[in-house]
């Protein structure tokens, strides 16, 4: 098999293409931190965020997320086609501000959260879940 | 429509004023992703629970929003405040704009 | 554990990734709602003698921490979701006798003890009954209603319920008497290797429980904990379903659900987990 130049040319932009496509997933989680902190900057400390280190199956993985005096939590799957989980509002009634779901995984990927303060501030936790590949499909 | 969608909460019965308590939700619900295909290879359409909120007496205590990355038959756990007796109401929002609701009645001794 | 590898599931145990573990605490009890305690370990059963297993144990001991946590609360346990529409179902009148479950067997907490002696000799029919063939021979015979598809929503919904309320109960199956020679047929299934990878049930259940199969560890393939809620399909699923997925997966044409081959093999396989206790609706990965 032969290729013209033509050919070996729009491959090359295909593999270039390809090679760009999967970044896709950050451009999302880039847009929705951005559009839940409006741009601001992201500190550390004064948020948990618990997940399994190792998922036996990314289709149900238990997670919680907890930012004591925290006015909103947002949750980013970051290798997710689909990155965006959840946000969670607290009211005044709330006993804490902690609250554990389950979520889908498409596969092992950083868990991002995001917490924002009273004073407009925001903090962020994550964690690596491996999600292991299953044995038998049943 | 989803079907057999049933809401599901645990609340404790009473609780002394001020105390905070855990409230665990359950609503069996497909949670269809938009991003599965049928066997025809036609994507099968988002159907998702979106949005819950837990209120007490008519306060606020949680308002979630779920994208469909929240698993089949969502789970949902969080603590509430229970200044005096009164009511929790949960509401549950589909996206095909039906909504299902429970409440639980909480004593404050 | 035994960590003998034959060469034939080393085929498929070989892609293990590396980062291996996600078994939790070998040594971890199963209590259900903090009072219902389950017994996941106990002494094999005798004639399993010259089996290599000499303590028998539920596939709950086999799954990671976060997987069990799953069933330690009939809050948290998704599969408890279809044992309230089983509940509607019990109670409803269906079929020309105008019966319902309720109509017979009252309650469906009467029915305590049912679920740990299935599959059973029926004298009556001169065959080995499953749950699944007992249930719809009430419904055939004594309502004249429509049967449940094998392994199918109503069915498992209310198998699951009947599970749930023997839980805690002892796995007592009878393989002597009249059941004796349906429980051969199954042991020699339990046995025989299929498909283009050559397996038996016993290579990987017998012989490698405990081991990798790609990031899963393998369990002893017990049946205690049926119908079975899978974190993988988010519904429940029956013993004759997961026998299908098992062979095909040793690349081989599979019985069919409600086969006399499975209807024997689960008999004999059942009988494996006789001194565990009825745990289903499991959850799984």
């Amino acid at each position: 098999m032969s290729f013209t130049r033509r050919e070996t040319l729009l491959m090359a932009m295909g593999t270039a293409f390809a090679a760009v496509v999967p970044f896709k997933a950050f451009a999302d989680v880039d847009g929705d931190i951005a559009a839940f902190t409006g741009g601001a900057e992201i500190g550390t400390g004064g948020i948990t965020l618990i997940a399994p280190e190792i998922a036996e199956n990314g289709n149900t993985v238990p997670i919680e997320v907890d930012a004591p005096g925290a006015v909103s939590i947002i949750v980013l799957a970051t290798g997710n086609p689909t990155p965006a989980v959840g946000t969670f509002n607290f009211g005044p009634l709330a006993g804490a501000q902690r609250a554990s779901t389950r979520i889908r995984l498409a596969g092992t990927q950083d868990v991002l959260a995001i917490a924002k303060m009273p004073d407009g501030s925001f903090v962020q936790a994550t964690q690596e879940v491996k999600v292991t590949i299953g044995g038998c499909g049943g | 429509m989803a079907d057999n969608v049933t809401p599901r909460v645990r609340v404790p019965r009473e609780a002394a004023a001020g105390e905070t308590i855990t409230i665990k939700t359950l609503i069996s619900h497909p949670m269809e992703s938009g991003q599965r295909k049928d066997g025809d290879g036609n994507v099968i359409p988002r159907s998702i629970i979106n949005r819950f909120t837990c209120e007490f007496n008519g306060e606020m205590v949680i308002d979630v929003a779920f994208e469909p990355a929240i698993s089949t038959n969502p789970f949902l756990e969080f603590e509430a405040v229970v200044p005096e007796s009164g009511t929790f109401v949960f509401t549950w929002y589909d996206d095909d704009s039906s909504v299902y609701t429970d409440s639980k009645d909480i004593a404050v001794n | 554990m035994k960590k003998t590898l034959l060469s034939a599931s080393a085929v498929c145990l070989a892609m293990a990734v590396p980062f291996g573990s996600v078994m939790a605490d070998e040594n971890a009890d199963l209590i259900i709602n903090g009072e219902l305690e389950i017994t996941v370990r106990a002494p094999a059963p005798a004639h399993m003698e010259g089996s290599g297993i000499s303590e028998i144990m539920s596939g709950w001991v086999f799954r990671a921490t976060e997987t069990q946590a799953f069933e330690m609360d009939d809050f948290e346990n998704p599969g408890m979701i279809f044992t309230e529409a089983a509940i509607d179902a019990w109670n409803t009148v269906e079929g020309e006798a105008g019966e319902s479950c309720a109509s017979c067997h009252g309650t469906p907490e009467d029915m305590a003890g049912v679920s740990a002696v299935y599959p059973r000799w029926n004298e009556g029919a001169g065959e080995v009954r499953t749950m699944t063939t007992q249930i719809n021979d009430c419904r055939t015979e004594q309502m004249g209603a429509e049967a449940w598809d094998y392994d199918k929503n109503d069915m498992l919904n209310m198998q699951a319920l009947l599970a749930s309320v023997s839980r805690g109960m002892p796995v007592d199956v009878a393989i002597d008497g009249p059941a004796a020679e349906t429980w051969e047929m199954g042991r020699e299934l339990y046995y025989t290797r299929t498909g283009q990878l050559d397996l038996s049930c016993a290579n990987c259940h017998e012989q490698n429980y405990g081991n990798l199969i790609r990031a899963d560890h393998l369990s002893q393939g017990m049946i205690n904990g049926f119908p079975t809620y899978r974190l993988n399909n988010a519904r429940l699923n029956g013993v004759h379903s997961r026998f299908r997925g098992c062979v095909r997966d040793t690349r081989a044409e599979t019985y069919s659900v409600g086969s006399p081959e499975f209807v024997a093999l689960e008999l004999y396989v059942a009988s494996r987990g006789n001194g565990l206790s009825v745990e289903g609706p499991s959850v799984r990965n």
